[in-house]
């Protein structure tokens, strides 16, 4: 798991080659709470590091759904769309969001690793 | 300061998600989170801390009755002893400062009003009384709902006779050597009962529930179910800017009092006989798409026409759900609508309410 990098907007990235595949964390699903609906960025879309990319909403709000880097969408999980269910269930797995053809690898420099993060989201859920 | 009820420390115990509403530091969800309490509740039964609520006991003699139906435009002198019927304050425009639940107890009556606007009804029913009765909001006792298909066991097994109430009625009765006052009753769409005991036995109570089956419940389940049961949250689908006739509650008028005075009864009149502008409909959105309040509505020409109040996704319908009000002309059922959500129009169509309907026995005899 040591290639998987996280943002401040609780966004996981795991890199293959030059294609990144991007989620939400397990943390931001559960400050979320049920997730009932997930909208993704169209395939062959272009999307700017800390634009929008998505939405997800809970039972509780609506939350957007950041790009923690730059890059052209080469797919998107519908699956998680059919059932939104999944995001709780498996948020660093099975449901991830969308894949990337990466634009700058010199992006990923801002991104945190596992320990940064899980420190960086223990102080901001207190 | 931020106010604590009595199951301040269970809540705690059971992994609560506190947040602060109407000024208490209440449970929003628990461990389980808002669809499986929500679920939960439609399946077997849910306690819910509605100690937030006011519990206002009006007492006095026989004139209150009619001082009372002054201010509420039900036919008091009808109800029977620990009968109780939905009502609302309103102001002379026939805008709603609160609805609640009255019901005739010994002595008086008892009135269960919103949190949020408790204090103010208070007022509002005291001048209006001209402070010619005893009126107490009482902070030292505790409401508690139990919900769902099987409290009706769950709660007989700890309080005998419970079971036998009617629907929309409510008796004293014991829970060990406690005095309780219990109604038939609840805002789910499911059968269930409110309890209202004294604060220092409430814990007490709610762990005999929990160790019987049932589940504490949060708030933001008791929004999705109270929404699929198509029933209003006062704030939201409801305020000083709607009135009955608009909110169509009009089933909450008492017939015989069309005619006769308590504010807004001229404009309850005129509405009932000449119509609505706008009318509070259901709403579903032909996608997963939620639509939550404030969202606006646009007719087939992507004309404006009204404003979503209240919307959610419902877990037991599972199906995106919302209500508002629209234009009287876009109220028929079907109409096809148009819902902007992030800047896209999403299609809708007016449904029946509530989007959840079961078909339980209200009591011994349904009434």
């Amino acid at each position: 798991m040591s290639d998987v990098k996280y943002s401040k907007e609780h966004e996981w990235l795991k890199l293959d080659g030059d294609v990144a595949t991007i989620g939400i964390t397990k943390h931001a699903t559960e400050m979320l709470g049920d997730i009932v609906f997930a909208e993704l960025p169209e395939k062959g879309s272009s999307v700017e590091k800390d634009g929008t990319a998505g939405v997800v909403e809970s039972t509780k709000a609506a939350s957007d759904v950041y790009t923690p880097v730059s890059g052209e969408v080469v797919d998107a999980n519908q699956t998680i769309v059919e059932d939104p269910s999944k995001i709780n269930a498996d948020p660093e797995g099975e449901a991830w969001f969308f894949k990337l053809k990466i634009k700058d690898v010199k992006e990923l420099d801002t991104l945190m690793n596992k320990d940064e993060y899980d420190k960086f989201a223990k102080e901001s859920s207190q | 300061m931020i106010k604590k009820t009595s199951l301040y420390n269970l809540h705690k115990k059971c992994d609560a998600k506190l947040v602060n509403f109407a000024g208490y530091e209440m449970p929003i969800q628990y461990k389980d989170g808002i669809i499986q309490e929500h679920k939960f509740t439609r399946s077997n039964c849910g306690v819910f801390d509605v100690s937030h609520m006011g519990q206002l006991f009006v007492y006095g003699k026989e004139n209150l009755t009619t001082h009372l139906e002054n201010i509420f435009p039900i036919d008091l002198k009808k109800l029977n002893l620990n009968q109780s019927k939905y009502s609302f304050l309103m102001d002379d425009n026939a805008g709603i400062h609160d609805d609640l639940i009255i019901t005739k107890i010994t002595g008086g009556y008892l009135i269960i009003l919103n949190a949020a606007c408790k204090e103010n009804d208070l007022k509002i029913i005291k001048k209006k009384l001209n402070n010619k009765y005893d009126l107490q909001l009482k902070e030292d006792l505790s409401l508690i709902a139990i919900q769902g298909p099987k409290a009706k066991d769950i709660l007989e097994k700890k309080v005998e006779g419970v079971s036998k109430l009617k629907f929309m009625n409510g008796g004293n009765f014991k829970f060990l050597n406690i005095n309780i006052f219990i109604t038939r009753s609840g805002y789910t769409g499911e059968d269930g009962f409110e309890i209202s005991i004294q604060n220092n036995h409430a814990e007490k109570f709610v762990q005999e529930m929990l160790n019987n089956e049932a589940k504490m419940i949060g708030l933001g389940a008791r929004d999705t179910l109270r929404m699929e049961a198509g029933l209003c949250l006062y704030g939201n689908d409801i305020d000083k800017n709607t009135t009955p006739i608009e909110a169509n509650l009009k089933w909450a008028i008492s017939k015989n009092r069309i005619n006769t005075d308590y504010p807004g009864s001229k404009i309850i009149k005129k509405q009932i006989q000449s119509g609505v502008e706008k009318i509070r409909v259901g709403i579903k959105p032909e996608n997963r798409v939620i639509a939550r309040g404030n969202t606006k509505i646009f007719n087939n020409d992507y004309k404006e026409i009204g404003k979503i109040t209240s919307g959610t996704f419902g877990p037991s319908v599972d199906h995106s759900i919302a209500m508002g009000y629209v234009d009287n002309q876009y109220s028929d059922l079907n109409t096809k609508l148009f819902l902007e959500v992030r800047g896209k129009k999403i299609p809708a169509n007016v449904c029946n309410l509530p989007f959840y309907k079961k078909n339980y026995i209200k009591g011994e005899i349904n009434v």
